[in-house]
């Protein structure tokens, strides 16, 4: 029989959950031996090869490229799990939520202390993804069908979710695995 | 000695004292109802709701409904559950409550009762307001984002220190928690050894200067839920 399929990808995230996965180690020996992994920056595949069981999502949406990487991962997976704050709640970079987009291009790329650009513009390439206005959580965009909490979620959580739902269990978490930070 | 009351919670007969509230008389029996603005010390005014239980069939507060002879009390069970996650997560989204990087975080009192009633995302969209954040004074800050109008800290500063620091302005989506001077905290009598700056069940009111002191995992609610230690009491 043909092993499940995982695809993993990182949207406005730092990789920590990607860590938190790969914390789950020796483990990862078994994962392998129970799923093939598609799309995922754990094996640098781009697209989807197939059909995937489990879709893990990590950091939300900050810009168009991130919607459009979410999307086909919807398209593309029969389960969708946000892992971390930023996928859940936009995490860190929703900071910028409560200021105008402008003003934080302008902070960044012009007025802010430390800043050097000679040619004061705000990199506007048409290769750059334009952001969104503002950074938003993956379930606002998706249907979202599980959501693993934590900065990151420690490895137990996520190898506990893994395992049951390709065992078609419910994925009941403990108290001890249920964290926000 | 007071008249003893006897009724039932979630199907177990208690027994209270008249006067008692639901939420009393269940603390005494080993019970604990999840609370976010009850104060102990200070006259319950069920502004969370959190600590709402269904009473012969009405949602009604614990925090201020008295016992009577004989009525029956659901706590646990999915209706009640379904509301208080719901309270919870508006609380969530109504505010901007980064956890990850949060002083209170792991002593939190809203994270520790959104675990216990085992919420993994809010099923409401994210408001991202913008809030003020008043550093003024030399020891202590107050960070409107993590706000979640409870109260505490008004009746702590007005029942418990006979000041005036905090108060409510504005209302419905409006309200907010002001201090009680023209322009900032500094200006205000507050001091370090308040009350009011203990109260706060969210990190809203921080001391400054002592912040991640405790390492995570020995932090108050790593090693037990919330309300362990009233399940824990002999009943």
């Amino acid at each position: 029989m043909e092993k499940p399929r995982i695809a993993t990808a990182s949207l406005a995230g730092c990789f920590g959950c990607h860590m938190s996965l790969l914390d789950i180690d020796e483990r990862i020996l078994k994962l392998i031996e129970l799923v093939e992994f598609d799309k995922s920056p754990v094996d640098d595949i781009k697209n989807f090869t197939g059909r995937c069981a489990i879709g893990l999502i990590e950091g939300g949406c900050c810009n168009e490229e991130n919607v459009h990487v979410l999307k086909d991962f919807r398209r593309n997976c029969d389960i969708l799990v946000s892992v971390g704050e930023c996928a859940i709640m936009g995490g860190l970079p929703a900071l910028r939520n409560g200021i105008p987009l402008r003003e934080c291009l302008e902070t960044a790329y012009i007025n802010g202390t430390g800043v050097y650009n000679p040619s004061g513009k705000i990199p506007n390439g048409e290769d750059i993804p334009l952001l969104l206005n503002k950074v938003y959580p993956c379930h606002e965009i998706v249907k979202i069908d599980y959501f693993l909490p934590g900065c990151p979620p420690p490895a137990d959580t996520i190898w506990e979710a893994c395992v049951a739902l390709l065992t078609n269990k419910p994925l009941d978490l403990p108290y001890e695995l249920i964290k926000y930070d | 000695m007071s008249e003893t009351i006897t009724f039932t919670i979630d199907g177990i007969e208690v027994k209270g004292h008249a006067g008692q509230t639901i939420m009393q008389a269940a603390d005494g029996n080993g019970i604990y109802i999840p609370r976010l603005c009850f104060l102990e010390g200070c006259e319950p005014f069920a502004s969370c709701r959190v600590c709402t239980v269904i009473v012969n069939g009405r949602p009604q507060a614990a925090c201020t409904q008295p016992i009577a002879e004989g009525i029956v009390v659901e706590n646990d069970c999915p209706e009640v559950l379904q509301i208080r996650k719901d309270i919870v997560e508006m609380m969530f989204v109504e505010g901007n409550h980064f956890c990850p990087f949060c002083d209170k975080s792991g002593n939190c009192e809203l994270q520790a009762v959104a675990y216990r009633l085992g919420i993994l995302a809010p099923k409401y969209p994210y408001l991202f307001p913008v809030c003020e954040l008043d550093a003024s004074h030399p020891y202590i800050f107050i960070d409107s984002n993590r706000c979640i109008l409870c109260g505490r800290c008004v009746q702590a500063s007005r029942d418990l220190d006979g000041k005036h620091v905090f108060d409510f302005v504005g209302r419905g989506p409006h309200k907010k928690i002001r201090v009680n001077a023209a322009a900032r905290l500094a200006d205000t009598d507050l001091d370090i050894t308040d009350k009011a700056c203990e109260v706060c069940p969210v990190g809203a009111i921080i001391k400054k200067g002592v912040g991640y002191a405790v390492p995570v995992g020995q932090r108050l609610y790593d090693q037990q839920a919330i309300g362990a230690d009233i399940e824990a009491k002999t009943k």
